[in-house]
């Protein structure tokens, strides 16, 4: 395996419809479009998936470690903000 | 009662000739494992391998038990096409093989399944995978031919090297009823078509001649394909019925 210089992707697969794209890894390949094929080749290939997004990482804003506390951290004492206090209707798979 | 066994006889022929093609075929690609040019595309190889052994397992079992077929046939016993059989070579040379193989097999399969023979079940199922070789080996041709200066010349090299061993895709193989000239005209036009694409120029020259044409099918093979054999089947004559 040698180095190239082929660019980063990364690699979103949905597994089934109605269920929303998750991030399966990266890969590196030339273009968008053999990165797409690249992608089911190695991403799919055990009936994993119904659609793939790939996405050049360069283009992907992360945050960053460093401001993790003023980014999260707030958010971890505040019970009300999540929906627990309902009753989830029978028969509701994916709420 | 009679016309049964010729029946027989020509369906063999026929599942023998298509299962060859696969393994061999499948066995060459399997070659790539460790030696890829990236890590991506020796997986895809893989894959189109693995896809190529899932056909030639079935297709070889119509016509008997399909490990003695695989590990214990001489040689001559092999009807693959001679252009299956033909060395990696480098990546463009994979490619070409690729392109060239992957156009016939696919016309050849969309037919059968479309058809209530035999080997329809067979070829709906497979036709999938191929259009997936074809479509890959398209794309790369795509690239390297219009690619760099280098990769360029290597795929024109691989296209007109091996394009001798294309002729012998269209001679009629005794029990499969294709229309042989509507499917070379098809190929002809579709590998043009990608050639063109890729701004390669299509090989002139003939494309099978009097040593070549339909030797893989009757048995004549190239001087490779004997050292491929003895690798793939040394494990298997060393301990027989060997298993994981």
């Amino acid at each position: 395996m040698t180095n190239t210089d082929w660019p980063l992707w990364e690699v979103f697969v949905r597994s089934r419809r109605g269920l929303s794209h998750t991030h399966a890894g990266s890969l590196h390949a030339p273009d968008a479009e053999l990165a797409l094929r690249n992608a089911r080749d190695l991403y799919t290939r055990r009936g994993e998936g119904v659609s793939i997004w790939v996405v050049p990482s360069s283009v992907i804003t992360a945050s960053s470690p460093d401001e993790k506390d003023p980014f999260f951290e707030p958010s971890a004492d505040k019970p009300y903000r999540h929906p627990t206090f309902y009753e989830i209707p029978e028969g509701v798979k994916h709420l | 009662m009679s016309t049964d066994v010729t029946t027989d006889a020509t369906v063999t022929s026929a599942a023998l000739a298509l299962g060859d093609d696969a393994l061999v075929l499948s066995h060459r690609l399997g070659e790539w494992a460790g030696h890829a040019p990236v890590l991506e595309e020796e997986v895809a190889l893989a894959n189109i391998a693995l896809d190529l052994l899932g056909q030639a397992r079935v297709l070889l079992s119509l016509v008997g038990d399909e490990d003695e077929l695989a590990y214990l046939r001489e040689e001559r016993a092999f009807t693959n096409l001679q252009l299956v059989e033909q060395p990696n070579g480098d990546f463009a040379h994979t490619i070409a093989r690729q392109l060239y193989f992957s156009t016939y097999q696919y016309l050849l399969y969309t037919e059968l399944a479309a058809g209530d023979g035999l080997f329809a079940p067979l070829a709906a199922k497979a036709v999938k995978e191929v259009a997936y070789h074809r479509d890959h080996a398209e794309q790369w041709t795509l690239r390297l031919g219009d690619g760099t200066d280098v990769s360029h010349q290597r795929m024109q090299r691989a296209c007109a090297a091996l394009w001798r061993f294309t002729g012998e895709m269209f001679q009629p193989v005794a029990g499969l009823d294709v229309d042989l000239p509507a499917l070379e005209s098809a190929w002809a036009a579709s590998v043009t078509d990608v050639l063109r694409r890729a701004t390669l120029a299509v090989p002139e020259g003939p494309r099978s001649g009097a040593w070549a044409a339909g030797a893989g099918r009757q048995g004549l093979h190239t001087e490779s394909f004997g050292r491929m054999l003895a690798e793939m089947q040394h494990l298997h004559r060393s301990h027989p019925g060997a298993s994981w």
